[in-house]
């Protein structure tokens, strides 16, 4: 990976725009929550290939091996995968109640039932 | 799901396997890749796999709803519980080196009971999540 | 050798994301995120990451993937033509990836060693991790010995989540749809 040098980020964040531009763009909200869902596992490969270190190997100390990849990055993208599940549990609970209110999952119907009221 | 008969003998042949497994990363955790957050979804993994191919009810009955949300508050107590027993030995909150005779010895109970506890809990809450979500009627 | 599977992989995370976008079955998009997530989970072990490729595999692969299937159960499972072109969103996307873009050029080179994020504390913990903790892995003694404190938030995280997700969503479902042209009806079952 170390011979594309900064395409490396670049490509990661065409990743992040794909996610984001899926939670913008689409009024399911379902497809919302995926879209974020893609966009910040994009972001936690941005952090941990900011750790790797060229010829390193995991931080599992062993016998025989010099050079280790940065292991404080893991640790913060670990606690990051763990809030990014409990937001879309919390946010998949949200949709369901919305549905039984409204009978509708798409965010303009949503929209035009409440301009109604 | 009851009249498929290849998953019900699969699962019912990889379930021991998988909750074996969720208790073999959880306590490896120092040595390998591995650790509470992935023993506790992995835990939880084989209990969902047991709710999707025997049934809700069945589920309910084996994982009370009672009993999985106590354990969402267990392991939560269990990990500041540890810090509290820092401090009552002595030393600062969470400090893993005053909990035996030898501080090599202290963090090592240290870092299981925590990862212990951290296990239960998301365990749990997988568990709790995949019912209240598969519970509700259409 | 290494570099065509990184290639391949990348690849097919762009081509997954912009086919997630497109569908509109959802359960077409609910599978093709657990793909998303295994393929993460691959490219994560290519950059040593393993735990955190671990991780990423149970639960991206595997929760968000059985949570999102339940949802789909529960609502429509295909989502509506959309009526307008979104040209607001696109050009709100091109110009945060153009400018984050613009910020990786004072990155340094990936991979080196003597970048400053490798510099500061990260050597001291290789170094002192497994002497002090007796843990041979040093991110599960990251995060449970010198950072305990982070991972007790992240405990109560989940258990907000857990304790959210029952608040929401117990008792059992009251359907009470509105209807635009009938006033409300009565709930079609009791609590």
């Amino acid at each position: 990976m170390e011979v594309l040098g900064h395409f490396n980020y670049w490509i990661v964040v065409v990743l992040m725009m794909i996610g984001f531009y899926a939670l913008i763009a689409r009024g399911n909200l379902i497809k919302k929550i995926v879209g974020l869902n893609i966009f910040q596992a994009s972001v936690f490969l941005l952090f941990i290939s900011f750790g790797k270190v060229t010829g390193g190997s995991a931080p599992i100390i062993a016998e025989g091996i010099e050079v280790y990849s940065n292991p404080l990055p893991h640790v913060l993208i670990l606690t990051a995968i763990v809030v990014g599940v409990a937001t879309t549990a919390l946010g998949l609970a949200l949709v369901v109640r919305i549905n039984e209110r409204y009978g509708t999952i798409e965010e303009t119907e949503i929209a035009q039932m409440d301009g109604e009221s | 799901m009851k009249h498929h008969l290849i998953p019900r003998v699969v699962a019912k042949l990889t379930i021991p396997g998988i909750l074996l497994f969720a208790l073999y990363v959880q306590f490896h955790g120092d040595y390998g890749p591995g650790g509470g957050f992935q023993a506790g979804v992995i835990f939880g993994a084989g209990f969902i796999l047991y709710g999707l191919i025997f049934g809700l009810q069945n589920l309910r009955r084996v994982a009370p709803p009672a009993v999985t949300t106590a354990f969402i508050a267990i392991g939560v107590l269990v990990f500041a519980g540890v810090g509290i027993v820092s401090q009552i030995l002595g030393g600062n909150y969470l400090d893993y080196d005053v909990l035996a005779a030898d501080p090599h010895a202290g963090q090592h109970i240290g870092i299981l009971v925590v990862e212990l506890g951290v296990g239960i809990t998301v365990a749990a809450v997988m568990i709790t999540i995949f019912v209240t979500f598969a519970g509700r009627e259409r | 050798m290494i570099l065509a599977i990184d290639i391949a992989l990348l690849v097919m995370l762009a081509v997954v994301g912009i086919a997630i976008i497109r569908l509109r079955n959802l359960f077409a998009v609910v599978m093709l995120s657990g793909i998303y997530s295994l393929l993460m989970a691959g490219t994560f072990v290519l950059l040593d990451a393993v735990d955190v490729a671990f991780t990423e595999a149970a639960v991206g692969a595997g929760i968000s993937t059985v949570l999102l299937l339940g949802v789909l159960t529960l609502t429509k499972s295909r989502e509506k033509i959309p009526v307008t072109t979104p040209i607001l969103p696109l050009v709100t996307v091109i110009v945060t990836g153009g400018l984050l873009i613009y910020g990786t050029w004072d990155l340094p080179r990936f991979g080196d060693p003597n970048a400053p994020a490798h510099r500061h504390v990260a050597p001291e913990y290789l170094a002192e991790a497994t002497h002090e903790t007796g843990a041979p892995n040093v991110v599960t003694a990251v995060l449970a010995s010198y950072r305990g404190y982070d991972t007790l938030g992240e405990v109560t995280v989940i258990f907000t989540a857990g304790i959210g997700v029952l608040l929401l969503l117990s008792g059992s479902g009251v359907l009470r749809r509105r209807d635009p042209e009938t006033p409300d009806e009565k709930p079609k079952s009791t609590a």
